[in-house]
């Protein structure tokens, strides 16, 4: 049996009425109205709880729970730049590790924490982040991805969406705003061969907050890339970002699937995907696209899927799921 | 009062400038930001338990029986939880109203 | 007792960070720090040292690994040169500030462009605003009891700042050299176990790196420099408490030959001892010559400096280092503003050489000594030059 299916072969769900009631990441945070971004953190954190310590990158997540005199941190926290929240999470959990054997201290079940933004993790922290999955450290890396450098003003990352208009890929007559393919985070983080990785949507809380708990208990790397709404920066309306959330998924832009061991596995398989233009249009970012720009993200996004589906050990088929059944 | 708004003296500070008392940020009363508020109607509501899930702000807590009440002290008003509610019991009301 | 042994001076460093006991070493090689690094796995590899040796991925993430280490309440250690200390500094500002007590044993090795792997200053004057008390060795014995010291110093709760031990980059690190290691007894009554103030852990939680807003960063800062010129007579209480047990003695500033001298050379590292070579040959032919070397470069020791100097006419700073700024090098802009400070204005000349590995030797240290004379005499204006350059 590999690491990850042995330490998760007594995995109990969350339960949606029985959540637990810690609140590692605490109110009075200066994060936007509505902000998707630190909902994905809270509930990771309510899902792994207080026995962690968290090293965060630089952004918005940063910005907003650690304005000195103030932290809405419960948990010990430590800040030190943008490209190097891996790297300074392994150095935690390297120190615990190194104390904890030579018998100085006795807290073995520490969950560290490693997390940041897309820009944080696909961009300038990519190389911190590879040298960490490699390394094998017992650690749970969170990229939050919101889609672009928001903190900064919205500029675009690897991981913005194609067509996406970010302040450095305005739309403009000679340009259709994003020109590349959003970055494959999750992909390169399974190249690493860590026993675990997986994607998950704050509109799906009870997915969300049990690959949480999983990644905490699986020993060695796991990678959990977490979709992060951003009404300020995609323009939409603040009450929308749950919403968004869950149609990006049952749009199939943003597969909910898990890496166990090197085995994919799709979460929800959307029998019925909702197109993708309804999800474009749900936010003010992609609506200088044309009808034939949205017919060929539609079919990038299809091909896709269908190859997520191969590698799930799954078939495409027009019929209902099983799964897909309300939360609750 | 200086403490809070972070002016202190040189003296004061922790070493390196660290932040020691956990969770401090709920001294701030993000509710100010708001101009609309959620209102709860219970005789419809299904203590689902989504609008607590759902919030960035951690404003909703269980209260007796099992339903869910929002905390105004640090509501920004986003929405979400009147947006996500299965039964449409909770409306957005704007302030003053 | 120990004895003396001859060792690679790379190796004696790696011995001596073994017997001080680290927690965590999280290093990427680099010429020409390699074999400190090498050996260091090598005696984790074996069991000697009980360690996390963290092969990280590059020196940005061997500093931030580090900051987390000790963060996390380790005693810490890592080594780098010239490119690679340059990647890190970005985060060395970030561990000074927040007062974690790393030890780094740093090559000197000059800066690209273009690129080379012999010996100079310039990484270690590429740093110097960074807030790490910084030491310079001029020998194999002095790294290692430079290194023990760094240990006690950095950790010790009126000081808190991490600590660069300096040794030249081959000169030093791949000489074969006589050295006196101690036994692990010794070391552990000099060094006590590393106790952090404060360490992150989930049973008292508190934030580190917050957003220093404008009307706290200045009250920060001013924190930063009372406690790092605080560090000063710790500094020397580490180094007095090390003579009394090792019997060997370390001052800030080091005067040799310096007594009746009307000319004094002032040098930093190795070359020290080339100088003192020279010097000697000077005062048998009864010029009246002297040698001061920097040991403490960070902070800098003003006060010391200026006794060792203030008797004499005239000065030659002997700088490792480019600082482009068109007027002097580094360790000069150091040595006027000591002097200036405190009214004392001999004739000062300042000396660039030994870029990026070439030699400085015994000849050129007489030729500066009696240069500064003509010059001091004939009224020719202060400033720099570059040594042997072929025109």
């Amino acid at each position: 049996m590999g690491i990850a299916a042995e330490a998760l072969k007594d995995f109990k769900s969350f339960r949606l009425k029985e959540l637990p009631e810690v609140e590692p990441l605490g109110s009075g945070h200066r994060a936007c109205q509505g902000c998707g971004e630190i909902l994905a953190l809270r509930q990771v954190m309510k899902a792994i709880g207080s026995n962690s310590i968290v090293c965060s990158a630089t952004g918005c997540m940063e910005i907003v729970t650690s304005p000195f005199p103030q932290t809405a941190w419960n948990v010990p926290w430590l800040h030190v730049a943008f490209e190097n929240a891996a790297a300074v999470i392994s150095g935690v959990e390297a120190a615990y590790k190194a104390l904890n054997r030579k018998g100085r201290i006795d807290q073995p079940d520490v969950v560290f924490i490693g997390y940041g933004g897309d820009g944080a993790t696909a961009d300038i922290g990519l190389q911190a982040l590879s040298g960490a999955l490699e390394r094998g450290h017992n650690i749970v890396y969170v990229c939050l991805d919101n889609e672009a450098y928001m903190n900064t003003g919205i500029q675009r990352s690897s991981s913005t969406p194609y067509g996406a208009m970010t302040t450095t890929s305005p739309p403009g007559k000679k340009s259709i705003g994003q020109s590349t393919w959003k970055k494959n985070m999750a992909a390169v983080a399974a190249a690493h061969e860590i026993p675990y990785v997986a994607t998950a949507s704050p509109g799906y809380p009870v997915d969300l907050m049990n690959k949480a708990k999983k990644a905490a208990l699986v020993p060695g790397p796991a990678y959990l890339h977490i979709y992060s709404p951003c009404p300020t920066g995609w323009r939409c309306d603040p009450s929308v970002a749950v919403s968004v959330s869950k149609l990006v998924v049952q749009s199939k832009v943003f597969p909910l699937f898990e890496v166990i061991d090197g085995h994919w596995t799709l979460s929800r398989k959307i029998a019925k995907p909702k197109p993708v233009s309804e999800y474009l249009k749900s936010q003010r970012r992609f609506r200088h696209l044309t009808e034939s720009d949205i017919q060929f993200i539609q079919e990038r996004i299809d091909a896709e899927y269908e190859e997520l589906l191969t590698r799930c050990g799954l078939k495409s088929d027009g019929g209902e799921s099983k799964e897909e059944k309300k939360e609750g | 009062m200086a403490k809070e708004t972070g002016i202190v003296g040189w003296k004061e500070l922790a070493l390196g400038c660290a932040v020691m008392k956990p969770g401090s940020a709920s001294e701030l009363k993000t509710g100010d930001w708001r101009s609309m508020r959620p209102v709860t109607d219970y005789e419809k509501c299904t203590k689902c338990g989504q609008c607590y899930i759902f919030c960035p702000d951690m404003v909703y807590r269980k209260i007796d029986e099992g339903f869910y009440e929002a905390n105004l002290y640090y509501c920004k008003g986003c929405g979400i939880c009147a947006r996500e509610c299965p039964v449409n019991c909770i409306e957005m009301v704007e302030e003053g109203k | 007792m120990s004895k003396r042994v001859g060792m690679e001076v790379s190796i004696a460093a790696a011995e001596a960070v073994a017997l001080a006991n680290v927690d965590v070493i999280a290093a990427y090689p680099i010429t020409p720090q390699t074999h400190i690094v090498e050996h260091l796995s090598e005696i984790v590899a074996d069991g000697h040292l009980d360690a996390e040796f963290v092969p990280v991925e590059s020196e940005h993430s061997a500093m931030s690994c580090c900051v987390g280490a000790a963060a996390g309440g380790a005693r810490t250690f890592t080594s780098t040169s010239s490119q690679g200390y340059a990647l890190m500094s970005e985060i060395c500002y970030i561990a000074s500030s927040l007062r974690l007590p790393i030890v780094m044993a740093v090559a000197n090795r000059a800066l690209s462009a273009p690129i080379s792997i012999w010996n100079d200053h310039a990484d270690m004057m590429m740093s110097r605003d960074t807030c790490w008390i910084q030491t310079v060795a001029e020998n194999g014995q002095e790294v290692v009891d430079l290194l023990f010291h760094a240990f006690r110093t950095g950790e010790d709760r009126r000081v808190l700042f991490p600590v660069i031990v300096n040794l030249d980059g081959f000169i030093l690190t791949h000489m074969i050299e006589p050295i006196i290691l101690p036994d692990q007894e010794e070391v552990d009554r000099y060094l006590k176990p590393y106790e952090p103030q404060m360490r992150l852990d989930p049973r008292n939680p508190f934030t580190m790196g917050p957003v220093g807003m404008p009307e706290v960063y200045t009250e920060v800062k001013k924190a930063q420099d009372e406690a790092f010129k605080a560090s000063y007579p710790v500094i020397l209480e580490a180094w007095k408490e090390f003579g009394d047990q090792f019997g060997r003695y370390y001052k800030p500033v080091e005067a040799y030959k310096t007594e009746d001298a009307e000319t004094i050379l002032v040098t930093m590292g190795s070359i020290s001892e080339t100088a003192m070579t020279s010097i000697d040959a000077m005062r048998e032919s009864g010029k009246k010559v002297g040698l001061v070397r920097i040991r403490l470069w960070r902070p800098f020791p003003f006060d010391d400096f200026f006794d060792a100097v203030k008797g004499a006419k005239r000065l030659v700073v002997v700088d490792r280092a480019m600082s482009f700024s068109g007027g002097c090098g580094p360790v000069c802009v150091e040595v006027k503003s000591a002097l200036y400070d405190r009214g004392h204005y001999p004739y000062i000349h300042n000396v660039l050489g030994g870029l990026g590995g070439r030699d400085v030797t015994v000849e050129n240290f007489a030729e500066m000594a009696d240069d500064v004379v003509r010059a001091h005499e004939t009224g020719a204006p202060m400033g720099y030059e570059i040594i042997n350059v072929r025109e």
